[in-house]
């Protein structure tokens, strides 16, 4: 019953490059950006004009606009033109990633290959259950043989093909690892080496040495608090849309669907304006 | 026992958030209703703080669901 339910925390490898591990998440996260690279190529190889302007430059143009506006009201005009294409990028790709995740298909598509007993990675319902039978069948010692010829269909694995790579916690870790690197480079361009006067203040007393402690703790903390919001939501978010999908299959997961939607365009846009909120407090100078 | 483990982690995890963004949203509410002309400041601040009393929730969430899948 429980085997069409199939929920993995960790991404799984669907092909092995050398010895490199290409997981279903990182392949998505891929094909997202070859699609969006595509589209960019397609639509800016069509003429772009400025007198008559089409529904989807006009749909675009909305976008970007309402981007730089929101980069304009946090950084002022001369700042946000550094910052732009930053913040820009962050709020495109995850965006499209964490719809790209809704489409139905995604985490659906797969492959399956048979289990080697022994190495069970991915938790399924269904796994737990067959190794508890093979337990006792052990203890008893009889009829293990049996049981696995008369499920060998449980015996096999089921891969995702498909996974949005903000739905992987290796994908969110490194897009907190950017922003928040991003965060000191910003600093260091805008105040000069002044800038880790903020972490390591020696000369003002032992107060501020303190507190220059607190600034490193809570950088480090700021890549974690990131990292787990957008991966938690994400994945939150599908495994909510695989149980309701498996309670009820027909039209009770579509309200859901619509929830998915507002929050992967929401926690794209608290990634993308936190990203610029800290890069901004980091441009600026302390003591005014 | 597992399962009781993972039902306190996300019911008690979540009742810090669920106050926390109630309270969020009435005070957000009360400024635009004050001061409608800054609605639109109000509310890009207010789903930002949002975020982040819900991410609490979200970290109670993936403790629970690595306690349930792992």
């Amino acid at each position: 019953m429980a085997a069409d339910l199939h929920i993995s925390i960790s991404a799984e490898t669907i092909a092995n490059v050398a010895g490199f591990e290409i997981s279903n998440s990182m392949f998505t996260g891929s094909l997202v950006t070859i699609l969006i690279f595509i589209f960019i190529a397609y639509f800016t190889s069509q003429k772009l004009q400025k007198k008559k302007i089409g529904i989807v430059q006009n749909i675009i143009e909305i976008f970007v606009e309402s981007i730089f506006n929101l980069c304009n009201d946090i950084a002022g005009n001369k700042r946000a033109r550094d910052f732009f294409p930053l913040i820009a990028t962050f709020l495109i790709f995850i965006l499209f990633n964490n719809w790209f995740g809704l489409i139905p298909g995604v985490g659906t598509i797969g492959i399956t290959h048979p289990l080697e007993i022994g190495t069970t990675q991915t938790v399924h319902a269904a796994e737990e259950e067959v190794d508890h039978e093979e337990e006792i069948g052990n203890l008893y010692g009889v009829a293990e043989i049996e049981e696995t010829a008369d499920d060998g269909e449980e015996h096999t694995e089921f891969i995702p093909l498909l996974r949005a790579a903000t739905a992987d916690l290796n994908g969110t870790i490194a897009l907190a690892l950017i922003s928040m690197i991003l965060v000191q480079v910003y600093g260091v361009k805008y105040q000069g080496a002044k800038y880790f006067t903020k972490f390591f203040n020696f000369k003002d007393g032992p107060i501020f040495t303190f507190v220059g402690f607190i600034e490193i703790v809570s950088d480090l903390s700021k890549i974690i608090s990131f990292a787990f919001r957008l991966f938690g939501n994400i994945f939150a978010g599908e495994v909510l849309l695989a149980v309701i999908a498996f309670l009820v299959p027909v039209l009770a997961p579509i309200p859901f669907l619509g929830l998915e939607i507002f929050v992967g365009f929401v926690q794209a846009l608290v990634f993308a304006m936190l990203s610029l909120v800290f890069i901004n407090m980091a441009t600026e100078s302390h003591d005014h | 026992m597992d399962n009781l483990a993972v039902s306190l982690a996300i019911g008690i995890g979540s009742i810090g958030p669920a106050l926390a963004i109630g309270m969020i949203a009435s005070k957000g509410l009360e400024a635009i209703g004050r001061n409608p002309e800054a609605s639109s400041k109000v509310q890009t601040n207010m789903i930002l703080g949002l975020a982040f009393a819900e991410a609490i929730a979200i970290y109670a969430l993936v403790v629970a669901l690595i306690l349930k899948f792992v």
